[in-house]
């Protein structure tokens, strides 16, 4: 199959994966390559087998109940902000029609040595126990100042600049407690550490206002999830890129990297199906480690299986547990991301908490304690650590572009824009979504 | 008003149309894509090239009392290097497994293509054995050395009563058999899952992110 193509991809997680659905819509001729005989690199939902295979290949596996394809876990606890960018993303290129999406249950937090539901509605911000009833109006005209805020009227900034003053700044200006910082930054805004306080609070107030969004277009949480797991996303987009003309090869190692004359530019690879050449390779960072450097970052998770859903939490089907930094006595949050069969990814009983976080001691397991506390009995545990990688360079000397490794975010807003920069490094012109509407001819029905 | 009511009374009693997820299976070139082109538009491509362009296809089919509306899911290319997704055979209550019946090769992998439905798709799953480019033998006689046919009816319908497959042979080309494939699906397709949702577990709650809504409140605890 010795061919030329206008872009080779490397890796079918969501990020290439997406990336090759654009670049196939636009026009281009894809070939999508993955070593490992299945989709989703790291964002793969791995069922039973192929999970005991990856984390206790010789060890013991208790007895759990349900087909090996009963059990779809994620590798990466993530979930979709429901009016964020791969929501966008998802919706313009008409993906939706092959996954369906379930909401998340609830969004609770950690505060004072007990979890609490993070409001999503007036109702539930009046009973909720998170705040005193000072701080709730405190809270709430906070909350009415970022939502009235106008760029265009300056009647709507009062005595604050948001491109200016520190979040901190604007705390202090509302008079919030230090708990309710907690809540608003981290299981709102959703940063994971305290970095943003002395940052200007324009970047926390949009994180707050999609926050808001989100909970309002489907009620219970901000969140939305696939059924059957994360893996479906990449899975997805990489049947959009076949339907536009890509070409698939799974369980396909790269024998060899062939640059042209100089050796700097990247000119194709060989595989056992032959010799492919392109001018541009998008990768993940496993198909050059020698391209890519460590940010410094590890993160630590865990999967754990139970068989009761989490405590304090109302029974719930499904939710997020953030447990901010300063609750703890750490520097980075620790996120719980808890699922059910109602989602398709464990057989009916059966509740899976993943669990996460960013290392910071020699050692890491002891770190994510606070969170096994809340989960009551587990079943059986998987740990695994992960370095966090992201490219040496634009790729755009070289012609490899390098996606970033999945951080420790809960959810996919810090991916997609990796997504969209890339795609302005490959192709030169921003990502449109709606022209990518447009793009999409009638063929569909 | 009358019209009204009636048209009201009877949309009550008319039974439901229920959407069959069908996928289609089979080595590159036997004529997948001709044959749903056949069945949802009546029309033939000659020299059609590989499968490009469509998500998939819908097409509504009345067997008795019963309307089924097929959705048409083509491996979009993906089959050439065996990269077909878990995503393609989920919910999947029907295939088609198509082979050339003048090409062995297409026949030893329709084999394949019947296991792998067997580990990956769903247990009550309805498959048909298609063997395609009936055209090309038409004028056939039996015997006849220079017949192009390389796999005979007996070994298609061998295979299809070992495995408890419905067979058929067809010409996308001519439209011969291609009708009575999709109706003989959907009379083997059992009553009931087409009343009651394929998961059951999965329904309540679902959301429709295109138009950005949620089901009605379904009791949650919060």
């Amino acid at each position: 199959m010795d061919e030329n193509y206008d872009v080779i991809v490397l890796g079918t997680g969501l990020t290439e994966c997406v990336l090759s659905g654009l670049l196939s819509v636009d026009g281009k001729k894809v070939l999508h390559i993955d070593r490992q005989d299945f989709y989703g690199g790291e964002l793969a939902s791995l069922n039973l087998g192929q999970l005991y295979n990856k984390f206790r290949p010789s060890g013991q596996k208790p007895e759990l109940r349900g087909r090996d394809r009963d059990w779809c876990v994620d590798l990466i606890p993530k979930f979709l902000m429901a009016n964020g960018e791969l929501t966008n993303i998802l919706v313009h290129t008409n993906v939706t029609r092959y996954i369906e999406f379930k909401q998340i249950g609830g969004s609770y937090v950690y505060r004072n040595g007990r979890i609490a539901k993070v409001p999503s509605n007036q109702a539930e911000a009046i009973s909720s126990s998170l705040m005193g009833i000072f701080e709730k109006r405190r809270m709430k005209q906070f909350l009415d100042y970022l939502t009235k805020w106008d760029d265009d009227d300056a009647s709507t900034h009062g005595a604050l600049d948001l491109d200016k003053n520190t979040m901190n700044e604007v705390y202090n200006y509302f008079r919030l407690e230090n708990g309710t910082r907690d809540f608003i930054g981290h299981a709102m805004a959703l940063w994971s550490n305290d970095d943003y306080l002395n940052e200007v609070a324009r970047p926390t107030y949009e994180r707050i206002i999609l926050y808001g969004q989100s909970v309002a277009k489907y009620g219970k949480s901000p969140y939305i999830y696939p059924l059957y797991g994360l893996g479906e996303l990449p899975q997805g987009f990489a049947r959009l890129s076949a339907i536009y003309g890509g070409t698939y090869m799974l369980d396909t190692p790269i024998d060899e990297v062939i640059y042209d004359d100089d050796n700097k530019k990247f000119a194709g690879v060989k595989t056992k199906e032959g010799t492919a050449k392109a001018p541009i390779v998008i990768a993940d960072p496993t198909y050059f480690p020698e391209k890519v450097k460590k940010t410094g970052q590890k993160v630590i998770r865990a999967m754990c299986i139970l068989e009761h859903p989490v405590p304090n939490t109302h029974d719930l089907d499904s939710v997020q547990i953030v447990i901010p930094q300063n609750q703890v006595g750490r520097k980075n949050d620790i996120y719980i991301a808890v699922l059910s069969d109602v989602h398709c990814v464990v057989p009916k009983g059966y509740y899976l908490a993943i669990v996460s976080t960013i290392i910071e001691t020699e050692t890491p397991h002891v770190e994510l304690e606070p969170a096994f506390k809340l989960l009551g009995p587990r079943l059986d545990t998987l740990m695994g650590i992960a370095e966090i990688y992201e490219p040496q360079d634009d790729g755009t000397a070289s012609g490899i572009y390098i996606s970033k490794s999945y951080d420790a975010t809960s959810h996919f807003e810090s991916a997609t824009d990796d997504i969209k920069d890339l795609y302005f490094r490959v192709t030169g012109k921003p990502l449109v979504l709606e022209k990518l509407t447009e793009g999409l001819n009638g063929l569909d029905e | 008003m009358e019209l009204k009511s009636y048209d009201k009374y009877r949309m009550s009693f008319a039974p439901p149309t229920t959407s069959v997820k069908l996928v289609l299976l089979g080595e590159a070139a036997v004529g997948k894509s001709s044959l749903v082109l056949r069945f949802v538009s009546n029309d033939f491509q000659e020299n059609k090239e590989p499968t490009i362009g469509a998500a998939f296809l819908t097409q509504k089919c009345t067997i008795g009392e019963r309307t089924i509306k097929y959705e048409i899911w083509d491996t979009a290319g993906q089959e050439r290097f065996a990269s077909l997704a878990p995503m393609y055979y989920r919910n999947a209550q029907a295939a088609l497994v198509v082979y050339d019946i003048t090409k062995p090769a297409s026949f030893i992998k329709a084999r394949h293509w019947v296991k792998e439905l067997h580990e990956q798709a769903s247990k009550d799953i309805t498959i048909a054995l298609v063997g395609n480019k009936h055209d090309l033998v038409e004028d056939d006689n039996d015997g006849d050395d220079s017949s192009l046919r390389k796999v005979s009816i007996e070994e298609g319908q061998k295979l299809a009563d070992e495995e408890g497959l419905l067979f058929f042979e067809t010409s996308a080309k001519t439209a011969y058999n291609v009708n009575e494939v999709f109706v003989g699906i959907g009379s083997k397709i059992p009553e009931a899952p087409l009343l009651k949702p394929q998961q059951p577990q999965a329904t309540d709650g679902r959301i429709d992110l295109s138009t950005g809504t949620a089901p009605a409140a379904d009791g949650c605890a919060c």
